[in-house]
């Protein structure tokens, strides 16, 4: 095989550009992207090639609305609705986040 | 002590391409007798129960075993993500349908060079025409596409053209590697370690790539640990994201770490389990009691992790010192001295390169039975 195995340093990480996510946009996780309960640590979790991500409560919580029906307003509605602590922009940052990476992808209206 | 996030299925030695910066071990022949279809099943169901969130099916080629739209199937059913490395000689179209179909969630393809000619050459035999059609048929089946690229002394020049082929296929990611040297590739460190040159050249077209492309493609870059200041962090520390299990089941916290002189661990004699929690070869280099110094007073020993153990065994003949690569080990000038070697004028031009084998032969015995080769040769597809 190729020496690449998983967990050698990458460089891949860059940041981008923050380009908003519009309310009236419907996220839907990437095809590549699975949200999944992982029964060992009793938490949802984002599976992508060679990533794992290990979900706190809102950000799982965002993504299981990300099902191409939500709107982002709805989901930050929702979001503000079901945890008090968690304001707007952090559900837009965190959308945005994703979509920069392609991890979610956004169709329009 | 964590759970792993990610299972290296290495099912076979066995390959159709000779490169000769393979990672594999030196010692092919010692992993012939390979696991078979049920042993493989047992593994994962343990890999899941243990955690295990992700399954690289890797090898040698893995489109050899004929089991593997089973084993994915298998693996998918048990809610694991499955990622297949591939040189792609034997990525039929209908055998990526059953893959597909299977559930198998990310496919990886190798190529040598951008320049037909040169990755034939580096592959060992024809296979570049091949690999392009593959990743056509990867494309047209929906799945997320990753290019692999081992950068070396060969190669390393091309990156430009080799980034403009990957967004000619519609790679989704891209992995520019450069060679880690371990197996076949330390045998041949001498030929394949570019120079700083080279390396600074490559940089800077990477970096314009990825601000050129950031929209539509990943470009992951894996450092020349060589010229690096400090050692990379080896899998995340040894024994505490992922294990590898390797064709003959002999289990391990990397690839390369069947170099080691650590008792041997094999998921035929017990379970996964029990090997990542209490076995000699996950035990050995976890956390940071093993550390000497200057690991054991430095600020970065939670960052790096002293570097990778096999490198330092490889360099040293002592997994437990620093990594040589880092520039506050004493043993520093092992790596200096490779480098300087590679920079020098007087270096030659064309040192020799040893292929690893094209193909292990399976022996007559085998367990599995099924998973014979096909008379007259044993490319699969």
């Amino acid at each position: 095989m190729d020496p690449t195995p998983t967990g050698t340093p990458r460089t891949g990480t860059i940041t981008r550009p923050c380009v908003g996510v519009s309310g009236s946009g419907r996220p839907r996780l990437a095809r590549h992207v699975r949200l999944t309960f992982c029964r060992t640590r009793q938490r949802q979790i984002l599976q992508l090639p060679e990533t794992v991500v290990v979900l706190n409560g809102s950000g799982a919580a965002i993504l299981e609305l990300c099902d191409g029906r939500h709107t982002v307003a709805e989901i930050v509605a929702e979001l503000g609705a079901r945890y008090r602590t968690v304001p707007d922009d952090e559900v837009r940052q965190f959308l945005t986040r994703l979509v920069a990476r392609r991890w979610v992808e956004l169709s329009d209206g | 002590m964590d759970s792993p996030f990610g299972l290296l299925a290495e099912l076979t030695y066995r390959c159709p391409l000779a490169c000769p910066y393979c990672s594999n071990p030196l010692n092919l022949a010692g992993y012939q007798d390979e696991l078979t279809t049920d042993e493989w099943r047992r593994v994962l169901v343990e890999a899941g129960e243990l955690g295990v969130l992700q399954c690289h099916l890797s090898g040698g080629e893995p489109l050899l075993r004929r089991d593997l739209v089973e084993l994915v199937a298998d693996a998918h059913d048990l809610g694991l993500y499955t990622n297949l490395i591939t040189s792609a000689l034997g990525l039929s179209r209908p055998r990526a349908e059953q893959l597909r179909a299977a559930g198998l969630d990310h496919v990886q393809i190798s190529i040598q060079s951008d320049d037909p000619t040169v990755s034939d050459r580096i592959a060992g035999t024809p296979s570049f025409q091949r690999k392009i059609e593959a990743m056509g048929v990867v494309k047209e089946l929906g799945w997320p596409l990753t290019m692999n690229v081992v950068l070396h002394r060969l190669n390393i020049d091309r990156v430009a053209d080799v980034l403009e082929l990957a967004e000619e296929v519609g790679a989704d990611r891209v992995e520019l590697a450069n060679t880690q040297y371990y197996g076949w590739a330390w045998r041949n460190r001498d030929a394949l370690l570019p120079s700083r040159a080279q390396l600074e050249a490559a940089e800077v077209v990477v970096r314009a790539a990825r601000e050129r492309l950031r929209d539509r493609m990943d470009v992951i870059y894996v450092l020349p640990d060589y010229y690096s200041r400090y050692p990379k962090p080896c899998m995340g520390g040894w024994a505490s994201r992922q294990l590898t299990v390797t064709p003959n089941g002999d289990v391990l916290p990397c690839p390369a770490a069947q170099s080691l002189p650590l008792p041997r661990a094999s998921v035929r004699e017990d379970s996964l389990e029990r090997i990542w929690a209490e076995s000699p070869v996950m035990t050995a280099f976890r956390g940071t009691d093993w550390m000497p110094e200057p690991c054991r007073s430095c600020p970065r020993r939670e960052l790096d992790f002293g570097g990778c153990r096999c490198q330092a065994f490889l360099l040293t003949g002592d997994a437990a010192r620093t990594d040589p690569v880092c520039h506050l080990s004493p043993d520093h000038d092992l790596v200096a001295r490779a480098v300087e070697a590679a920079n020098a004028d007087s270096r030659a031009d064309d040192l020799p390169l040893v292929p690893r084998p094209h193909r292990v032969r399976r022996p007559a015995r085998h367990p599995g039975g099924a998973d014979r080769p096909a008379p007259g040769g044993e490319r699969a597809g």
